[in-house]
């Protein structure tokens, strides 16, 4: 059993298609973990094994999916109490991508609730543990989706990253998390937070895993205005080192030479020593500016929230979900049904988006935040007119104790700070495990060009080779 | 006279006439058993998206040409942001500062603007009367929830009730011309608000104005409209000032009542629809759309006018339905030259509605448009009475054929005027006059209405086929000189 658990994604489909080894047993082998996790990473698990193709790209390999994805028939809440229960009628285009591949649904991630939270200590459904310390959180929103590839109960999964939902977490659980260009992964079928910022993504346990599942992800969709065709297809990484690589490090989120901007000295130590090693690989490093994004937050914490409140208004108890009240009038369900079915961050986030919005507070909320996403698209444009790939450390921190930053919502917004310039300018990133600091994990980020996914997740791993960061002890 | 005009401008929802309605393939339906027309977008389920209907499209971009509009090269969606159970996702998704068009003129309305928006699904509240109050319960019906609409807004260019139903009737016509909708208000494919305001007689500023709902018929358009004036001239009558406010026209009592004043107006809080791309109108959707408009009703009646010299009652009358126009131009080009004039045609083709029947299509009845020009132009050539020609044309519509050939075997020839032998009109005009010596007198003393009887004779003893005008000449000529 825990060899089957210790195979790759990548390793595990070819042993499956070679019969080496029965996809059955090697779904019933993650099947059997999930539904002893004791870390609350799910929200639903499969009681049986589909049907697997051996002789397909994921060969049945199994699959978590976050539970915002909508799969016809399984519950599909985004970790909210407004949906509890919720079976849509129909399956998200990524996840329908994914199972034609090959792969088989093994179970729903928990989630902060319709993806706000960067600790998922606001899902409904209770927290999640991180595998490496269960005093501590997984990071948000995909958080379940993080731990249970971190421990081993599933060999990869779907999250979704807005503001750095993927990306985040996969740095506090040790992982790799990639946050595609905007538009090349279909939104169909994805429970929306924030309409022009929200995309799936992978976590897996190395690079290579992670080049294998996006590829079955992405493609243009008729059934999604904003989706589009990848210019090239993703590749598998074969990069042995970083040779004539420019990577820019952005002076604006790094601070000066102390802890201006509040980046944990461990986890600026790591970054530091990964800078060095992408050097002795060949990569030059250097400073590089983004001006506008020291308002990259304010600005995304306007834009996602307004668009969140429109996006969010469809729970009113009318026609699916939770309903309170349905004998009284109108006005009366509405708002107890959403008091009762929202929790305190959303409800906060909904009011937020509302006011920025409203008449006479639009154009100095909502309408200056796009010009300010406006310009730090036009920043990243020009640092990357000099540099191959923008990196930063993912998190400003490694993971923190449950409860440690519940009590003031801007420092949890703050866990984003790194990742949110590259969600609003709408550029792919990816987080891969790049050290340990007292223990616990520390992520490296590289970030490109829209649609430069294969040439980043090839110098993913040539640095991750390089890193050789062993995530098997979270999986024990 | 108040003393004070009227000023009114027109909201207008026209359903398209598309398969499939505006962000989703759902196909539109009217009257069928609720929610079997739905899908994840129409019905706003969690993960679903819009994709905007290219036909839809193209409908919007020959509504604008049709009313010379200035067509935006590029527009976007926003999200108009309102809870009610009839509003699935909770906004409706339509346009705002950018719409597809801007400007033109119909008639003597100027357009303000003209854009895509979708349908709301349908509320219906279950209880004795079927309004909101003393129902037990609302149910949905999302059927129609995603209909493609477009909204058509007016300048306040109008000044009477009558005026708005007229101009509103040649919109009407237009559109449905044009194959883009079915505009009819029974069936809810054709909805019209009025924003009504006065203002002293003569004064270029606009009043306060209130904005009038609920008249599903032209007929309540109208009395909607004049129950409104009537209200807001009475209050400025009395030195009371017009408050900015939203009125429900009821058709019971003919009366209007407020339903939200501008304190309660609503904040929709527009902002561009995210999931959606901007609205591209290219060179060739705008060329496609300009080839796919036939001529119009108020372009055609204008040169049934002009080049046709028919009065302009008979031409609106023919160019707003466009069968009996073009049915009328195909008579037109089959009459020979020179022997029937397009009004003659022309005062021939009520006759012919009459006799099919007011909704039929001419050009499906038995009459050929050659038969009809050729009849009107024997009478012209007053080869048959214009009673007789009546009889001849029941028979075309009864049988078909050719009407020389009608009047030939029913003997329906006109009777000529030539005297001598027994069977010349002078010869029944003589016997007619013998026979009512008093009205023949009455006649030449100048008593114009006492020559009835002796026409009457004249016409019963012809079979109708003597002209009647020629039967009373020649009556008089025969008093006078028997």
């Amino acid at each position: 059993m825990s060899e089957l658990i210790e195979l790759t994604a990548a390793e595990a489909a070819a042993k499956v298609r070679a019969r080496e080894i029965d996809a059955a047993e090697l779904f019933e082998a993650y099947r059997a973990r999930a539904a002893a996790d004791e870390l609350n990473a799910f929200t639903w698990v499969a009681t049986e094994a589909p049907p697997a193709d051996p002789e397909s790209p994921l060969a049945g390999v199994p699959l978590a999916v976050k539970d915002l994805f909508c799969t016809e028939g399984v519950p599909s809440q985004a970790g909210s109490k407004i949906l509890e229960g919720y079976r849509p009628p129909y399956t998200a285009t990524v996840v329908a991508n994914a199972t034609r591949a090959g792969a088989t649904l093994l179970a729903k991630t928990n989630q902060d609730e319709f993806a706000m939270g960067s600790s998922n200590e606001n899902s409904a459904f209770g927290p999640v543990l991180n595998p490496w310390d269960r005093g501590r959180v997984p990071g948000g929103s995909s958080g379940g989706s993080a731990a249970a590839v971190a421990a081993g109960l599933t060999p990869w999964a779907f999250g979704t990253d807005t503001g750095g939902s993927i990306r985040q977490p996969a740095a506090l659980c040790g992982i790799v998390g990639i946050k595609p260009t905007y538009g090349a992964c279909s939104r169909w079928g994805m429970i929306a937070f924030a309409s022009s910022l929200d995309q799936a993504g992978p976590f897996t346990r190395n690079v290579t895993d992670g080049a294998l599942l996006l590829s079955h992800m992405v493609g243009h969709d008729p059934r999604d205005s904003t989706s589009v065709a990848m210019p090239e297809p993703i590749s598998a990484p074969t990069a042995e080192d970083l040779k004539g690589i420019r990577l820019g490090v952005p002076e604006e989120l790094l601070g000066g030479g102390d802890n201006g901007m509040g980046i944990e000295a461990g986890v600026r130590e790591n970054f530091e020593a990964t800078l060095k090693l992408a050097e002795s690989l060949g990569a030059t490093v250097d400073t590089c500016h983004l001006p506008h994004a020291p308002h990259a937050l304010s600005a995304y914490y306007l834009i996602a929230p307004a668009e969140a409140s429109a996006n969010l208004a469809r729970y009113d108890g009318v026609r699916y979900g939770l309903r309170v009240g349905g004998d009284t009038d109108l006005n009366t369900m509405y708002s107890r049904t959403r008091a009762e079915g929202f929790g305190p961050e959303v409800k906060r986030r909904i009011m937020l988006g509302t006011y920025a919005l409203s008449s006479g507070y639009y154009d100095a909320y909502y309408g200056t935040a796009l010009k300010v996403r406006t310009k730090i698209s036009e920043d990243f444009r020009t640092v990357f007119g000099e540099f191959d790939f923008v990196v930063t450390p993912t998190s400003p921190w490694t993971a923190f104790e449950l409860g440690a930053k519940t009590a003031d919502p801007l420092a949890m917004y703050l866990n984003d700070f790194c990742t949110v310039p590259m969600s609003l300018a709408g550029i792919p990133g990816i987080s891969i495990p790049s050290g340990l600091s007292d223990g616990l994990p520390v992520g490296f980020q590289l970030a490109g060009p829209a649609f430069s996914e294969s040439r980043m997740i090839d110098a993913a791993y040539a640095l991750e080779q390089a890193i050789g960061f062993d995530t098997s002890a979270a999986r024990a | 006279m108040s003393g004070y005009e009227p000023v009114i401008g027109l909201e207008i929802h026209v359903q398209l006439k598309t398969r499939t309605k505006m962000f989703c393939g759902c196909e539109l339906s009217f009257g069928d058993p609720p929610n079997i027309h739905c899908c994840p977008v129409c019905l706003g389920l969690p993960g679903a998206l819009p994709v905007v209907n290219a036909r839809a499209v193209d409908f919007a971009v020959m509504i604008g040409l049709a009313l010379g509009s200035d067509i935006a090269p590029r527009s976007i969606f926003h999200r108009k942001n309102y809870f009610y159970p009839d509003s699935p996702k909770a906004y409706q998704i339509s346009q705002y500062d950018e719409p597809i068009c801007r400007g033109g003129r119909l008639g003597d309305v100027r357009i303000h603007r003209v854009h895509l928006e979708e349908d709301a699904a349908k509320l219906i509240h279950v209880g004795e009367s079927g309004r909101i109050h003393g129902s037990d319960r609302s149910v949905v019906d999302f059927n129609r929830c995603g209909t493609p609409l477009v909204e058509i807004v007016t300048e306040p260019d109008l000044r009477s009730p009558e005026q708005a139903h007229e101009w509103l009737t040649l919109l009407r016509v237009t559109l449905r011309q044009l194959g883009v909708s079915d505009v009819n208000m029974d069936e809810g494919s054709l909805r019209c608000d009025a924003n009504v305001s006065i203002r002293p007689a003569g004064s270029t500023e606009l009043g306060t104005k209130a904005e009038l709902k609920n008249m599903n018929s032209f007929r309540f358009l109208e009395r909607g409209i004049r129950a409104e004036i009537a209200r807001q001239t009475a209050l400025v009558q009395a030195g009371e000032a017009v408050v900015q406010e939203t009125l429900h026209y009821d058709p019971v009592t003919d009366s209007l009542t407020s339903l939200r004043s501008k304190e309660e107006a609503h904040d929709y809080r527009y902002f561009p629809e995210p999931d959606l791309v901007p609205l591209l109108v290219t060179d060739e959707i705008r060329a496609a759309a300009q080839e796919a408009i036939p001529e119009l009703p108020a372009a055609r009646m204008e040169r049934f006018e002009r080049e046709l010299g028919l009065a302009s009652g008979m031409a609106r009358d023919l160019a707003f339905r466009r069968e009996l126009a073009d049915y009328y131009e195909r008579a037109l080009a089959e009459a020979p030259a020179g022997t029937v004039t397009p009004v003659e045609v022309a005062n021939w083709i009520p006759q012919l509605v009459e006799r099919i029947g007011s909704g039929e299509d001419p050009s499906e009845s038995r009459v050929s448009a050659g038969a009809l020009s050729a009849l009107a132009a024997m009478v012209s050539a007053k080869e048959v009475s214009r009673d007789a020609a009546r009889d001849v044309l029941t028979t075309l519509v009864a049988e078909g054929g050719d009407p020389a050939a009608i009047v030939e075997r029913e003997g329906l020839g006109a009777i000529s005027a030539d005297g001598g032998d027994g069977n010349g009109l002078v010869a029944i005009v003589d016997a007619a006059i013998a026979s009512d010596p008093d009205a023949a007198a009455k006649v030449k003393e100048g008593n114009v209405k006492a020559i009835g009887p002796l026409v009457g004779y004249v016409m019963r003893e012809t079979k109708g086929r003597a002209d009647g005008g020629e039967v009373t000449r020649l009556i008089r000529e025969r008093v006078g000189s028997g």
